[in-house]
């Protein structure tokens, strides 16, 4: 087994008034690997992830606790000074809405030759042929030309592309891709994945792909991590987690999904509502919407559990299911 | 370049505009009771020497024919003869021109100076006490009376201190710097109050918007962030606001020169409507409104230069 | 202000709240003391006193008198009552004119829109305070022909305001939701649109009221509009101006009190704007 290019440890974190949204969060991503955390909105993904570029609105959040190991060395007490190098040099991150996460008055090419720039001491005219580069790995026509557009002249899934092309302009080991393809039609989304895919094999990069469709994962990635407010439920390769799932969580956002067998009736859902996070529920934040809650349930939180190779979930009562079909 | 395509046909909207100023400056002007012939010769004149003052300055005809004569004038570039000071209206605006002039870009470059490093500070260490300092200070100039601030202004600095001359010009550069100082210092505070707290609310929604996370993911330090991605992003809004602050600052600049006694545009417009002086308060008054005009067209262009998302 | 400072983050709502409240105290005590001026005022503003001229302030008179031994903490006092209504008539009225205007403009569009930008344009060429000095001076100096002026004047930010909203939300769902409810033009207008597009116009009247006031009191200060003897903080400043040297409390405490309106009415906006979540 080769070595973990990224190794979460027990992350935590606390708001000012000691709420954790992210709770003893653990995990490890090998090189090459894409690994989909999956979690409804309030999950905590998005925080888990800010936390990992220490990007996290001071003073309101702050890291409780926890080890991120990038290559061996820990982030989370490094100066802020060497956090910025590893920031867009080691781990880069895409956004959700790149309208918004572009600078509108600055030109693509100058926002990518801005990050060379500043990882890399290269030249300007390197900067730029190193922009124009990056443009066309992620697949944009012409893209001499295009590293002079503004944000806004490109349509909806190239300025993703351009977004992408400014996160690896610097080879980071890891991208953190936050939701990429939800505010995307649903052939765009599957060329934006495709292309994560391409880059992942033609450069190796690691991937963590936050989203909430599993349909998604299990297009493209190679293992899944679930959270349910701020606590990781299951986690392994992405066949043992949607075949046989351990938690009843995973179980239930697996039954939510819509097979494009099609099929009659409502769909399922699971009943109820994630807790709010001042009013966090004892023992096992899923309890009360769980089917199979034991008494034990709400006594103990429970914790990681091997199920398998490579496979944890933190369960009291697992399920032990025979393997499911795997939904498109 | 399309974008700048309404750089030339702007103008033309223009003309409506100029035509409606003319007409209103004109209207307005001969609105006002009282007859400039009696105001010139006073209490005691005959009357044939009204009738010939009134004959020298057309002043007899029916209105539409003076506003004829005004619009033949204009465009042959005359405004016509100052009642009062027996010039050429356009002599005496040029002569004026100058100390308003300076006025204004002094104001406006001063207020510049005072607004931005404040709302930096402000907007780098917001929710801190530099921030509500700032918020306050500049709330409170908001509602500072220019009048007033001109004459504490004058106590503290002319009269106890002994700083800066009290009143009037000046001749010589260095006297016409030292007389404008307290002037400019005065609108420059008012005006920087707005543009502060403006500048403030921009600067803080751009160092919170999406797009500077973005920036700070990429590695840039918060001072690279904010000079290269914020601030060009937030100074748009302001400068747009500054234009439209144009008038008023035009407005502030007549109660100015009244209080500091300079000799410029402002003092002649108040005086001529005053001693109803048609000729100047028109010729005034179109110079004002046109500068504006153009201002706000100055504005625009440069508002799609700063940002390349707008058409206009 | 010190319960913003304890909790200095900008999503806590108490930054809103504090200046709001704050904002309505420093009013309230103004409006309070001019309504309660008989009682309040040590001193008929009016009344002269030749033996007390120009009286640095002391226990006596606790801010001064002027060049006619007039008791200066008297007449700020009872100024307040002409500036507030300065304050409050110089917005209603445009505010009413403007809001009118603008809708009808805005919802309806096409020509009647253009022509109203077009007077707009115009009406904003001049400088404010030009204008109205101009019309105040065919009318006739007065605190009745600076409400004219204002009306005349003031009505077109009103009118912009508005009609960007309204055009705004022109294409909004719920409108287009009414027209299929067949809903009349006015109805919509009036019932519907209007309110929600009337936030921003009421924030922007408080503000609003900073400038009317500022113009008010230079208006006076230059002597056209209220006359004496009557006391206004903007003629009272324009008073003190000949004995700036002599008597300077004259003309700063005047000048102090329309500052603490003017920042009073600025904290309403402010709060009013955070709370109702105004965008400029």
């Amino acid at each position: 087994m080769t070595a973990p290019v990224l190794s979460v440890q027990g992350l935590s974190v606390e708001t000012r008034d000691g709420v954790r949204l992210v709770d003893d969060l653990s995990f490890d991503l090998a090189p090459g690997e894409i690994l989909g955390l999956v979690g409804e909105s309030g999950s905590g993904k998005t925080v888990a992830c800010r936390a990992l570029m220490r990007l996290l609105p001071e003073p309101a959040l702050r890291i409780a606790g926890g080890r991120v190991a990038l290559l061996g060395q820990d982030l989370v007490p490094l100066p802020e000074a060497r956090m910025r190098d590893v920031r867009g040099g080691q781990i880069g991150m895409i956004f959700q809405n790149p309208t918004a996460h572009l600078d509108p008055v600055m030109r693509i090419g100058d926002q990518i030759a801005e990050a060379v720039r500043l990882h890399e001491n290269t030249t300007r005219s390197d900067a730029r042929a190193r922009a124009v580069e990056a443009l066309r790995q992620v697949g944009i026509p012409d893209p001499e030309a295009r590293a002079g557009s503004y944000a806004h002249e490109f349509s909806g899934g190239m300025r993703q592309r351009a977004m992408i092309a400014v996160a690896l302009a610097c080879n980071p080991k890891v991208l953190i891709a936050d939701e990429p393809t939800t505010a995307l039609d649903v052939t765009v989304q599957a060329q934006i994945l495709r292309l994560l895919m391409d880059l992942r094999d033609r450069q190796g990069v690691s991937i963590i792909l936050i989203t909430h469709d599993l349909g998604v994962v299990a297009q493209t990635c190679d293992s899944i991590a679930v959270l349910y407010a701020g606590r990781l439920c299951e986690r392994g390769p992405k066949r043992d987690v949607l075949g046989a799932p351990s938690h009843h969580y995973t179980a239930g956002l697996i039954r939510c999904q819509p097979t494009s067998a099609g099929g009659e009736g409502l769909l399922d859902t699971i009943p109820g509502q994630p807790p709010s996070m001042g009013a966090m529920p004892g023992g096992c934040r899923f309890h009360p919407r769980c089917a199979a809650a034991t008494v034990a349930c709400k006594g103990d939180q429970p914790d990681q559990a091997a199920r398998g190779p490579g496979h944890v979930a933190a369960c009291h009562n697992p399920l032990t299911s025979a393997r499911r079909k795997v939904g498109a | 370049m399309h974008r700048y395509r309404f750089v030339l046909f702007r103008p033309l909207q223009f003309l409506p505009v100029l035509f409606g100023i003319s007409v209103i400056t004109f209207v307005l002007v001969r609105l006002i009771p009282g007859d400039p012939a009696r105001m010139l010769l006073g209490t005691r004149a005959t009357a044939s020497a009204l009738e010939r003052i009134r004959a020298q300055y057309g002043l007899d005809e029916p209105i539409w024919v003076q506003y004829l004569y005004f619009l033949k004038n204009l465009s042959a570039g005359e405004m016509g003869r100052s009642i009062v000071f027996k010039t050429d209206v356009l002599k005496l605006i040029a002569t004026r021109i100058e100390p308003t002039l300076v006025l204004v870009a002094g104001s406006v470059l001063l207020a510049i100076l005072i607004a931005v490093p404040m709302a930096t500070i402000a907007s780098r260490q917001r929710g801190r006490m530099p921030d509500q300092a700032v918020r306050v200070v500049s709330t409170l100039g908001l509602g500072t009376p220019p009048f007033w601030l001109a004459l504490m202004l004058m106590i503290v600095f002319s009269v106890k201190l002994d700083l800066f001359p009290v009143s009037g010009y000046g001749r010589t550069l260095s006297e016409k710097a030292a007389h404008m100082v307290l002037p400019c210092l005065t609108i420059a505070l008012s005006l920087s109050a707005v543009l502060t707290r403006s500048l403030r609310a921009s600067l803080i929604a751009q160092i919170t918007s999406d797009q500077a996370t973005a920036a700070r993911a990429r590695g840039l330090s918060e001072g690279a962030v904010f000079w290269r991605h914020v601030m060009p992003n937030a100074i748009v809004p302001t400068l747009n606001l500054l234009a439209v602050n144009i008038g008023w600052l035009i407005g502030g600049t007549v109660i100015v020169e009244s209080v500091f006694a300079i000799p410029g545009m402002g003092q002649l417009l108040i005086r001529g409507i005053f001693s109803r002086d048609y000729m100047v308060v028109q010729g005034v008054a179109m110079c004002f409104a046109v500068a504006t005009v153009l201002v706000n067209f100055l504005a625009d262009i440069l508002t799609v230069a700063a940002d390349p998302r707008v058409k206009l | 202000m010190s319960v913003a400072a304890a909790r200095p983050l900008l999503l806590r709502p108490f930054p809103g709240r504090a200046t709001l409240f704050t904002g309505l105290v420093l009013v309230g005590l103004m409006v309070l003391a001019a309504l309660l001026a008989p009682w309040l005022a040590p001193y008929d503003p009016v009344l002269q006193d030749g033996d007390a001229r120009l009286v640095a302030p002391n226990a006596v008179h606790l801010l001064g008198t002027d060049n006619f031994g007039r008791d200066v903490l008297s007449r700020v006092i009872w100024a307040a009552r002409v500036d507030l209504q300065i304050a409050f008539l110089g917005v209603v009225f445009p505010f009413v004119i403007g809001t009118i205007i603008g809708t009808v403009a805005g919802y309806f569009g096409g020509v009647v829109d253009a022509v109203l930008m077009r007077i707009i344009d115009v009406v904003l060429a001049f400088p404010y305070l030009v204008l109205i000095i101009a019309i105040i001076a065919i009318l006739g100096p007065g605190l009745k022909s600076f409400y004219i002026s204002l009306a005349l004047v003031g009505w077109v930010s009103y009118a912009r305001l508005i009609r960007s909203q309204i055009l705004i939300l022109k294409s909004a769902d719920f409108v287009l939701a009414a027209r299929s409810l067949g809903y009349s033009h006015s109805r919509i207008m009036f019932r519907h649109l209007l309110p929600n597009a009337l936030v921003n116009s009421i924030v922007f009247a408080m503000s609003d009221m900073v400038l009317v006031l500022l113009g008010g009191a230079s208006i006076s200060f230059l002597g056209l509009g209220v006359q004496p003897p009557t006391a206004e903080w903007g003629i009272m400043v324009a008073e003190g101006q000949g004995f700036i040297t002599q008597a300077w409390w004259m003309t700063t405490f005047p000048g102090i009190a329309i500052l603490i309106l003017s920042f009073g009415f600025s904290l309403i906006a402010d709060g009013l704007g955070e709370k109702l979540g105004v965008r400029e």
